[in-house]
């Protein structure tokens, strides 16, 4: 069963349309659901006689389990299942095989080895939660353990093979030598950065049910269909015999893109028992087998020339995976779009230690190496006396440096316009340490130049108009609080050319058509291309009919000459000359009509055209000069990503990013002990992500831009953009605050005080 | 987890006898202990609310003129009590800076005086911790130590008291009230958090079957009101423990320091306070030379557990912002940000 949620209608619920349905910003359709608590997350479903489970992790970061006491686990009054390695049921494919696109090696009882702390090693399943959690305690696991690699910086690198989900590792443009001894300068700056963990707030969590050979299993997930058939494979079954539900995700972040070892023990512990089997994560057990960013150690050079104009660029990231797979985040990426040069060398290393496999967290890549490329070009603006702004026009891409393409649209001047007015950011001095607040707390500017691409998947969907003038669409689609409810609904109505309050949205279930991936910014261009190509067709089903049909007033019209608006059909030229929806249907004689549409980029397009969303953020931030304190006290983005549809989530989306962004400079670190490999602060109170007073103002402003090539929608993304540029603007007006340079993020208050 | 049995004990008597058991602890607002529970750290057999008792929850003055708090009064309403701001303003600004509002509007007056460090060792069954099993060993020395002690360590222990609360209370000489087969006694804060030594770790100093009945604030310590501030610093603007905190209070004369006070918090396994720091000011006139001579006074001695030593650096400067800003005057009304040295900022809104 699919998810429908009810529209608020009429004035009371509190939508006044004008004009199209997209661009207008809608409340969300699930927000009442939400606060009010009927909103069923994963772990909120409590089918009948349900299972318990708990997993046990590892203590240890590498070696084997040498002993579990499963006799003491499964004496516990209420324990009904004990699952080790010596018992799990066997999987068709083995964990340490990759399956489909974004599959890693995970871990799923294969063996007795441990490869990094919190690893799953039993899965105790029971009558109630609280007695699993006290079979798990009670294995009482014993090791033999090897001592763990930890220290990042005392493991050796390699040459990486590819980084993120199969990216080419290297890419280069010119003659980088050349480009550096022409060079009038050459700036060259190492920057660090550390783990971090998604922590969304919904934990992990799946609830399986078997019904015969058919399993239904509620799980959060951004990729649902594609992620149905990685299940189904992994347990040999008709991927239709599996119902994969997930309406509503507490947070993705890219870490709900993928099957994970947990969800693959429950399901075979509820066809083991016959019953329904639920597992929710413990916020430490986040920490663990279900992804993190990488942490980098990067390398910068600027050749530049006297005018201070890029003669070469170079960004080696070495980056840090786990021993056994080869995720790398691909912070190179960052610097091969954004300014100008006529030479660019990007490369990779990679660095194994013993913790879980990296993936893709919010702007994997992009976030870690814009901190370093937006630091660096802060600091050789600095030596040439260059305004940070200026600099940056100075360097502008007209086309794509990577390729020489042109953009499919650029609106970033404009961004760097509209954001330093708003900013106030003329007459920042070039010194640092110059401006002090009314308090006598150093005050700092900072910016930073936004990037992200604006990728597209491929989605399908399906339309149907009733005869009642209303319409149902369908496309497996995934919300994860970014607003996919309402902003994909919106864009659906317009396809078929109705009220959003007439129309039924089913998503975010695996018996729907394939949405694609709720992941790398292009779930809005993707499913919702999808939905209005449905909604369009439905449309020109319906034109057909109609001016096909001698009784109708659009009878001998072509399909071209006929507009859809407002659930009527009428002559492009004669708006007057028209009728509804349901009189066509009617006079057909026809219950519905039904349209597909599929989402995807042109490849000439793709091939000829660079696409990115483009942004500048503006930092101001305060130090306390005597105790290294810092605030960031004025955050404002200008971002230009193509067509809007819903104002109030893109701002809402553009501002999270750009909070994001204040947690990566200033917060947010993993941090494992040396020793053990435990992550000592796996936690909400000791991984500190901003909270309320941290973000004492925060803007951001969407520049209008049109773009005729990315989709007919002109839809680019506004879901990890923010965080880039953001995390360099605060590290410079840091600087700019205070004239220390922290290249190790995040930054603290001890590397602040003299 | 680990099967318990639930009490709910009608009077403190009942209470007291009911925690002499073995493997019982006594639940207040469960903020801290129900996490330890979670985490493995905490494996009580019985558990025995205390959260009703009567008569812990008011908050009376004395006719000596001292303030005598329940040990069940909700840190969120004591911190805006009329009597303690007027008082006792550091106290209340130093409750406000802690935790959330939330976890304020849970935890109690006795279950933050004995809360339990933050030691992300203490925090980990998996690790040695002479705290948690005495004779274990300390595996934080050695490990990650960005929130551990500078001053007043042993080898035995190197942990730190993580209440903001306590740290004006330590200045203010506050002294608690404890119920116990034996009757009740009374001890100063100090006593309450023992330091290390080379054989105990310094957990709290009350014992099984004893329940902490009341904070009493001595007369006399509302002298202080007039000069009196907290000031923490945190890496984030709320919702974060200590980095070091200070506590500084004055009793003035005109333009002269009749006597002071001055706790560091995040520094040692309990509120640290120096008698000769605190002595140098009275009689003189506030002054930046003289509140940083005070501040090397109080921080003399301290080095550092592991990676830690900007702490003493931080330690210092913080008892002298905490002085500076005492000097100033207590503020007519709680900062928006309680214990912020971003206190100017913002709407007034605490958070
Ligand atoms: C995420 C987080 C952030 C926090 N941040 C801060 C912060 O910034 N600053 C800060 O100061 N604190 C902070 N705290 C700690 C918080 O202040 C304490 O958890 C709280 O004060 C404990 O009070 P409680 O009533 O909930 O105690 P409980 O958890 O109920 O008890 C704590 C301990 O005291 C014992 N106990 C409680 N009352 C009595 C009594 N009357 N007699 C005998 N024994 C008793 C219990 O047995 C237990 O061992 C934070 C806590 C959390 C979870
Ligand atoms: S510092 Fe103290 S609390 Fe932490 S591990 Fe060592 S003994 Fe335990």
């Amino acid at each position: 069963m699919s998810d429908v949620i009810p529209m608020p209608v009429g004035p009371a619920g509190g939508h006044v349309r004008l004009g199209s349905n997209a661009g207008q910003s809608m409340t969300r359709r699930d927000g009442i659901a939400k606060v009010t608590g009927t909103a069923t997350y994963a772990a909120d479903n409590r089918p009948d006689r349900l299972l318990h489970a708990v997993y046990a992790s590892a203590s240890i970061a590498r070696g084997r389990v040498t002993f579990l006491d499963t006799a003491a686990a499964e004496a516990h009054p209420g324990v009904v299942m004990v699952m080790t390695p010596a018992n799990r049921p066997p999987l068709a494919i083995h964990p340490d095989e990759k399956v489909g696109m974004f599959g890693q090696k995970i871990e799923a009882l294969q063996d007795d080895g441990v490869r990094y702390a919190g690893q799953p090693i039993a899965l105790v399943v029971a009558e109630t939660l609280e007695a699993a959690a006290e079979g798990a305690r009670l294995l009482a696991p014993r090791y033999e353990a090897l001592p763990p690699r930890i220290d990042i910086d005392a493991q050796p690198r390699f040459e990486a093979e590819t980084v993120g989900f199969g990216f080419p590792a290297a890419h280069a443009v010119g003659d980088l030598e050349a480009g550096l001894a022409a060079a009038a300068r050459v700036v060259e700056r190492d920057y660090v950065t550390p783990a971090q963990y998604h922590n969304a707030l919904e934990p992990h969590a799946i609830v399986a049910e078997w019904q015969g050979d058919r399993l239904i299993i509620d799980t959060p997930n951004q990729a649902i269909v594609m992620m149905r058939g990685v299940f189904a494979a992994y347990f040999d079954m008709p991927e239709e015999n599996l119902l994969l539900r997930s309406p509503y995700l507490g947070g993705g972040f890219g870490s709900k893109a993928a099957v994970w070892g947990p969800q693959l023990l429950v399901i075979l512990a509820a066809k083991a028992l016959g019953r329904p089997v639920k597992l929710a994560l413990r916020r430490d057990q986040m920490f663990g087998p279900v992804s993190h960013r990488g942490a980098t150690r990067q390398k910068l050079r600027l050749g530049l020339d006297a005018e201070g104009r890029l003669t070469a660029l170079e960004h080696r990231a070495a980056a840090v995976g786990s021993s056994f797979e080869n995720f790398f985040e691909p912070a190179g990426r960052a610097s091969e779009n954004l300014y100008a040069t006529p030479a660019m060398a990007m490369s990779h290393e990679g660095i194994r230690i013993d913790t879980g496999t990296p993936g893709a967290m919010r702007a994997p890549g992009e976030a870690s190496g814009s901190a370093a490329l937006e630091s660096v070009m802060d600091e050789a603006a600095f030596e040439l006396g260059l305004d940070p702004l200026e600099f940056r026009l100075r360097n502008y891409a007209e086309t794509d440096p990577a390729t020489g393409n042109p953009f499919s649209s650029k609106a970033l001047r404009e961004c760097y316009a509209q954001g330093a007015a708003r900013f106030g950011w003329a007459g920042r001095p070039l010194q640092p340490r110059q401006m002090r607040d009314a308090a006598g707390l150093l005050t700092g500017w900072g910016m930073g130049t936004a990037i992200f691409p604006a990728p597209m998947f491929q989605a399908t969907a399906r339309a149907v108009l009733r005869a009642d003038g209303s319409a149902v669409v369908e496309t497996a689609a995934a919300d994860m609080g970014q607003g996919a409810w309402t902003s994909l609904a919106q864009i659906a109505a317009d396809g078929l050319g109705i009220d959003v309050s007439r129309l039924e949205f089913r998503s975010g279930s695996s018996d729907l058509p394939d949405a694609g991936v709720a992941g790398g910014s292009g779930h809005t261009a993707t499913a919702g291309s999808a939905l209005f190509n449905a909604g369009a067709d439905a449309v020109a089903k319906l034109a057909e009919l109609a001016t096909k049909d001698p009784a109708s007033p659009l009878f001998g019209a072509g399909n071209a000459a006929v507009v859809a608006r407002d659930g009527r059909l009428m002559l492009a030229d004669d708006e007057s000359r028209g009728e509804a929806y349901e009189d066509i249907l009617a006079r057909a004689g026809l219950d519905l009509i039904e349209g597909h549409g599929k989402g995807v980029r042109g490849e000439a397009e793709a091939q000829s055209r660079a696409m990115f969303s483009h942004g500048a953020v503006f930092a101001e931030v305060k130090v306390d000069p005597d105790l290294g304190q810092v605030r960031v006290s004025r955050l404002v983005g200008a971002f230009a990503a193509g067509r809007i549809i819903n104002p109030k989530l893109a701002d809402s989306q553009l501002k999270g990013g750009m909070i994001w962004g204040i947690g990566f400079a200033l917060q947010e670190e993993a941090i494992h002990d040396p020793r053990t490999g435990r992550p000592v602060n796996a936690d909400l109170a000791g991984y500190h992500v901003p909270v309320n007073a941290d973000v004492p103002h925060v803007e951001a402003i969407t520049v209008h831009e049109d773009d005729p090539f990315v989709n007919t929608l002109g839809v680019k993304g506004v879901g990890e953009i923010g965080i880039t540029g953001t995390v360099g603007a605060i590290a410079n007006a840091v600087w700019h605050a205070t004239g220390v340079r922290v290249r190790r993020f995040p930054i603290h208050p001890e590397d602040l005080i003299g | 987890m680990t099967p318990f049995e639930f009490i709910r004990p009608a009077t403190l008597a009942e209470a007291v006898a009911a925690g002499a058991e073995p493997d019982s602890r006594y639940l207040a607002g469960g903020t801290n202990l129900l996490d330890l529970m979670k985490l493995g750290v905490a494996v009580p057999r019985r558990l025995i609310d205390i959260s009703r008792l009567p008569g812990l929850d008011r908050i009376e003055a004395q006719p000596d003129g001292g303030l005598r708090i329940g040990a069940m009064v909700r840190n969120s309403d004591l911190a805006r009590d009329p009597a303690v701001l007027r008082g006792h303003p550091a106290v209340a600004e130093a409750l406000l800076s802690g935790a959330s509002a939330q976890l304020r509007n849970a935890a109690t007056v006795g279950g933050n005086l004995l809360q339990q460090t933050r030691c992300p060792y203490f925090q980990d069954p998996a690790a040695a911790c002479n705290r948690r099993d005495p004779g274990a060993g300390c595996e934080a020395i050695g490990g990650v130590t960005r929130g551990h002690a500078v001053l007043g360590w042993t080898e035995t222990c190197i942990a730190t008291h993580a209440s903001d609360f306590c740290v004006p209370l330590a200045a203010l000489d506050a002294r608690v009230e404890i119920a116990g087969p034996g009757g009740t006694r009374e001890v100063g804060m100090a006593e309450l958090h023992p330091l290390p030594d080379e054989d105990s770790a310094g957990n709290p100093a009350i014992r099984p079957g004893e329940v902490l009945t009341a904070l009493v604030l001595p007369p006399g310590s509302d002298a202080f009101a007039g000069h009196s501030r907290y000031v923490k610093l945190r890496e984030r603007t709320s919702f974060a423990f200590a980095v070091v905190s200070a506590a500084a209070m004055l009793d003035m004369d005109g333009g002269t320091i009749r006597a002071g006070r001055l706790a560091l918090g995040g520094v040692a396994a309990r509120p640290w306070r120096v008698a000769e720091a605190e002595a140098l000011l009275a009689g003189q006139a506030p002054d930046a030379e003289l509140f940083d001579r005070v501040a090397g006074v109080l921080t003399e001695g301290a080095h550092p557990s592991g990676q830690n030593g900007f702490k003493i650096a931080l330690a210092r400067r913080i008892a002298v912002r905490a002085l500076v800003a005492a000097a100033a005057g207590t503020p007519a009304r709680m900062p928006a940000l309680p214990g912020s040295v971003f206190a100017s900022e913002g709407d007034l809104t605490h958070v």
